[in-house]
């Protein structure tokens, strides 16, 4: 089964590069010359290499000094007055993408990605092609943003997380640490940190790693400190779940430095620092490990914006996981339609069952609402006004009637949802996850 | 392009009814639940204001009126003209602004919102079905709605109410109870079947006028809530309507069934969402600022487990209020842009219905003595609330409908 599973992703992952092309050229948005500029930079990039990790310490940040030119930042939207439901032509062109990539290349991935616990090779090539590892990253730093975009974000995670929730969140997972420097860091952590990422043959792996092991853990008061002294952070404290982290060459810890929450920029190899592994009940393709850091010194240069930017960090991460329950939702509920029309009990097809037939209407309704609470929350942050709320709401929707759906799918299914001849079992785990996980994504 | 805030141009309208709820409604919202059957007459100086809101170049009324059938493709206005390049060829039209109309206005009370003039959901349905020379010929009348029997509730294709064809005219026998707004409106649209023995497809909606010889108010109900709303039950016996005041299409067509009269819901079901949305947010308003005197403060960035139970709680309730907000919202801005809502204005009132019940249960349990006593309204739109779920589509006949849908299962495999 697996090794069928194997042959199939090379021969899709081919097929989807072409299809994509094909898919994309076809589309009448594209015979806008600057679309088809940014499409174009979206599909060829990094093509001509393969997508490896780069190991621990052999990746050197070399840094960069700026003689007082700020920094750069996507442009937020603009603000538009209409009450409004559809995606502009640009979303829906990554929206298309991503979900080419879920469908073709995650979900027949996700079993092995999950038993393995980690993202195959010709997934994450697959993956570079499309570049949304520079999905927040501005042009003028060398991304594809045009327009920061929280929308485009959580349009992107949703698409990819139907596919897979576990190798979409591995692979958005750098996604994040190149966003969040190049939203909240100066012109010299831009410049050293980000090339990585935007020019090199190797794009690094990366984690934005701001959980931690306690119970009843709030983001905002970390155990991990920071004490400052002279030009050094020394950061000592335990991060759990860390996306990759035997392999990250870069990490973005939050620490309590004086009293407050903030980002700190690790790089691997730093004397002190220590990996776990760190498996959990889902989202294993993370590759998830602790990250141990025991008087670990950074430069003073490598604190990573404001304590509001922290703050700023904990809230879009827990959009980006309330979209990525969004998406495996919505896969939860697009299997479960036929499988219970199939499915035959006393001498009918269990939809028949109001009980069952409930069941699938208040996933629906749930789903509806947690998309909305998402897309709202997100259009809220593009047009610059306070979504600490709809954050908030988005979050709590997940946690309780996200994790919800994850069980209905399982139950519907009865002893068939419980084995692993089935996804649902896999939604049921990663589905906990998305209510529970703090940083590793951002949109 | 996605945006989901209240466009600005109904900003003007959601304060002017969030008002008429505080000046207006919260004051005497007690005294109607006392009175039963008594008719709150402040709201017929309301009315002037209301007819306002109707002309003020908004194009939208305060009540469920607005809900309307849109058929011109997105792109165009309701005047013809076309509409701005900045729009994005989408329009924000009445059925959205009698939505956030309708939420404040049950913010301050469901009850006297049910009893505004005119604004009744009889006047959806005309709106919703009526060929334009009806809707002039009804324009300034308020209509009540008269679909459900004593032995047909949910299941609107058995009422045994009939329709005789007798020259131009057709004759009525039947009996029709929870008419909301029965006894006041000025019109009663009643569901009868021209044939009991074609089934749904035979049944039409048909405009009775209140002074009607034909039709006779038996009673009116002794309710748990909304008291402020009169409802009334009906005897028709050999009610003559002239022809011309049956609603929509007088043929009967087996093969569209019962789509005609159905297709009224997919416009009042996000009123009626709309409704429970703005219960629930009266009851979160209210019990936020009790619960704050007592210091207790929901904080959105801190996990709900580091927080106070009650805290914890608002969190969940927030969250739950904001999803049944925003399906209500987008249900109607599907009708506004002529999309097919059906699923989605189940979902909203689905939503909306049960969120409003447990909410306000909620907020009676977590303030406790004050919650329950009569001093507060907590206990009282608790009480209001129920109906919300049941009216216009249980939570249950939502989840049918929504099933159907998304399962393709006809009513007689999925029952």
């Amino acid at each position: 089964m697996q090794d069928l599973n194997r042959t199939s992703i090379a021969d899709r992952s081919t097929a989807f590069g072409l299809r994509m092309l094909t898919k994309a050229g076809g589309l009448p948005i594209l015979q806008n010359s600057d679309t088809r500029k940014r499409v174009e930079k979206l599909l060829y990039r990094s093509t001509k290499e393969g997508f490896r990790s780069a190991t621990v310490a052999t990746k050197t940040f070399n840094r960069v000094t700026t003689n007082g030119s700020g920094p750069a930042r996507a442009k937020t939207a603009k603000p538009k007055v209409q009450f409004d439901l559809t995606p502009t032509d640009d979303q829906q062109m990554i929206q298309e993408a991503a979900r080419e990539l879920a469908s073709v290349v995650l979900r027949p991935a996700a079993e092995k990605a999950d038993h393995e616990r980690k993202v195959s090779d010709e997934v994450k090539a697959q993956a570079a092609e499309l570049g949304l590892v520079l999905i927040g990253v501005p042009d003028e730093l060398g991304g594809i943003a045009e327009e920061r975009s929280a929308v485009t974000a959580v349009l992107a995670i949703e698409a990819l997380a139907h596919g897979d929730m576990g190798q979409a969140a591995a692979l958005m997972a750098p996604a994040a640490v190149a966003t969040a420097i190049s939203q909240y860091g100066d012109a010299g952590q831009q410049k050293t940190f980000l090339p990585a990422f935007t020019e090199a043959e190797e794009a690094p792996s990366a984690a934005l790693a701001l959980h931690e092991p306690q119970p009843l853990f709030d983001p905002l008061a970390p155990r991990t400190t920071g004490k400052l002294s002279g030009d050094t952070i020394t950061l000592d404290g335990v991060k759990a779940l860390v996306a990759d982290a035997d392999n990250a060459a870069l990490f973005i810890v939050g620490a309590l430095i004086d009293g407050e929450a903030r980002l700190v920029i690790v790089e691997a190899g730093t004397d002190g620092l220590f990996v776990e592994p760190d498996a959990a009940m889902g989202v294993r393709a993370t590759n998830a490990g602790r990250l141990i850091m025991k008087g670990v010194s950074v430069p003073k240069e490598n604190l990573l914006g404001t304590a509001e930017d922290h703050l700023d960090a904990v809230r879009r991460a827990r959009l980006a996981w309330a979209a990525a329950a969004v998406g495996a939702g919505q896969a939860a509920l697009d299997q479960l339609i036929p499988y219970v029309k199939e499915r035959q009990a006393f001498g009918e097809p269990i939809a028949y069952r109001q009980a069952v037939a409930f069941t699938i209407s208040d996933i629906a309704i749930e789903l509806e609402g947690l998309r909305l609470a998402v897309l709202r929350a997100a259009s809220r942050l593009d047009r610059g006004l306070d979504a600490s709320k709809q954050i908030s709401h988005a979050r709590q929707l997940a946690v309780t009637h996200g994790a919800q759906i994850g069980s209905h799918a399982v139950q519907l299914l009865g002893g068939h949802g419980y084995v692993k001849e089935y996804p649902n079992e896999r939604w049921y785990r990663d589905l906990r996850g998305a209510g529970v996980l703090e940083g590793t994504l951002l949109v | 392009m996605i945006d989901l805030e209240v466009p600005k141009k109904f900003i003007p309208l959601i304060k002017q009814a969030r008002t008429v709820a505080e000046e207006v409604m919260w004051p005497i919202a007690r005294k109607y639940d006392l009175a039963e059957h008594a008719y709150p007459t402040e709201l017929d100086l309301l009315s002037g204001v209301i007819d306002g809101l109707d002309d003020s170049g908004t194009g939208t009324g305060a009540g469920a009126t607005g809900a309307s059938q849109t058929t011109e493709p997105a792109g165009h206005l309701g005047d013809g003209k076309k509409a701005p390049e900045a729009t994005g060829g989408v329009r924000n039209g009445t059925n959205m602004s009698s939505a956030l109309s309708i939420m404040e206005t049950c913010r301050g009370d469901v009850g006297l919102t049910l009893s505004l003039p005119r604004q009744g959901l009889g006047n959806a349905a005309i709106a919703a079905v009526a060929t334009p020379e009806q809707k002039k010929r009804y324009d300034a009348k308020w209509a009540s709605m008269a679909i459900t029997e004593p032995e047909a509730g949910s299941d609107a294709a058995a009422i045994r109410t009939t329709a005789i064809k007798d020259g131009d005219e057709y004759v009525l026998n039947g009996e029709k109870i929870y008419v909301t707004a029965g006894e006041r409106c000025d019109l009663v649209v009643v569901w009868a079947s021209l044939d009991l023995s074609l089934g749904r497809a035979a049944i039409k909606s048909f405009v009775v006028e209140r002074s009607n010889p034909g039709l006779t108010l038996e009673r009116l109900e002794h309710k748990l809530g909304i008291r402020a709303s009169d409802t009334a039950a009906f005897r028709l016996s050999d009610c003559r309507v002239p022809a011309s005041d049956l609603l929509g299409d007088p043929e009967i067509r087996t093969e569209t069934g019962f789509g005609g009269a159905m297709q009224t819901f997919d416009n009042t079901r996000p009123m009626v969402a709309a409704m429970a949305v703005g219960l629930t947010r009266a009851c979160l308003d209210l019990t936020t600022k009790l619960l704050k005197a007592e210091g207790v403060v929901a904080d959105p960035d801190r996990p709900a487990h580091v927080q106070s139970a009650a805290a914890a709680r608002l969190l969940q309730m927030e969250a739950d209020y904001e999803a049944a907000y925003l399906l209500t919202l987008r249900a109607a801005w599907m009708a506004d842009n002529a999309k097919p809502n059906s699923v989605e204005a189940s979902m909203a009132k689905a939503k909306a219905g049960r969120t409003c019940v447990s909410v306000a249960f909620q907020c009676v349990e977590l303030c406790g003595a004050t919650g329950y006593s009569e001093r507060e309204l907590l206990e009282k739109w608790a009480r209001d609330g129920k109906i919300l779920d049941i009216f216009e589509g249980t939570q249950q006949i939502q989840l049918l409908v929504i099933a159907r849908r998304l399962l393709d299962l006809s009513s007689s495999q999925l029952r």
